[in-house]
């Protein structure tokens, strides 16, 4: 299944929203008690018109529906912004937004 | 055997994440350190995650600013921004010192310009430690967070 996120790019700064369960393996199912197993985000790049900017690594302490925000310095109206993300179950996304 | 080699099967043995991964085939061999750092997110100790980054020994520096709640009621999110004024910025990790690991998020960095949040798991009352890699050097801060109800399980 694939990463469903969203990305806004504008005055110099990036914001990354995933709809992700982000699951660290180590939290049990209220109902069977059972540990509900590892399910989260690995890798995110981010990249502006082509050049990566962002090489990040996550663990499973990222919380549900992860969210990033940082500047980038340079920036300008109307660069490319894109993010591609994949996790432990080997699922991918990306997505492109142009800086407003 | 040297340390980072101890430190990366301690991860892989706790976490067994890299034996997964390698059995389904979406890493192999080789590439795991370079592609996610099993040593350093599956660390189990906060010690043992900065020496996986490369973060032992960072020098506490004023020029990083962690905002984060001072109290926060719900440790399944805890808003996290780091600010530095640090030229040069490598990358950028964020550790929560007291989670089962420690180790939340590693994000190398070009062209960066000051300012990153993310929002992370508490398990319980922690400092948040930023460590921030400038110009070749590795400096470090953290803030303490009180968690009123732990976010990681257990």
């Amino acid at each position: 299944m694939a990463i469903a996120m969203r990305v806004r790019a504008g005055s110099g700064e990036i914001k990354v929203l995933m709809t992700h369960p982000s699951e660290n393996g180590l939290r049990k199912d209220a109902k069977s008690g059972q540990l509900i197993p590892a399910h989260f985000v690995k890798n995110v790049v981010v990249a502006v018109n082509g050049k990566t900017v962002m090489d990040g690594q996550w663990g499973g302490g990222i919380s549900k529906d992860p969210y990033l925000a940082f500047k980038v310095k340079g920036m300008k109206v109307g660069d490319k912004v894109t993010v591609s993300a994949e996790d432990n179950t080997g699922d991918k996304g990306s997505v492109e937004a142009t800086a407003s | 055997m040297n340390r980072h080699r101890r430190t990366f099967l301690q991860g892989a043995a706790s976490a067994g994440l890299v034996a997964t991964a390698i059995a389904a085939g979406l890493l192999k061999p080789g590439q795991v350190l370079a592609d996610w750092n099993a040593a350093g997110f599956g660390a189990t100790k906060t010690a043992d995650a900065l020496a996986a980054i490369g973060g032992s020994g960072a020098a506490e520096s004023k020029d990083i600013t962690i905002k984060a709640p001072d109290i926060a009621e719900n440790g399944a999110v805890v808003p996290v921004e780091v600010v530095t004024t640090l030229a040069n910025v490598e990358s950028i990790s964020i550790l929560g010192e007291k989670n089962a690991n420690p180790l939340v998020a590693f994000y190398a960095l070009t062209d960066f310009d000051g300012t990153l949040a993310t929002r992370m798991r508490m398990g319980q009352t922690a400092n948040v430690r930023a460590v921030v890699k400038a110009g070749g050097k590795v400096y470090t801060a953290a803030k303490e967070v009180k968690v009123t109800v732990g976010g990681c399980g257990g």
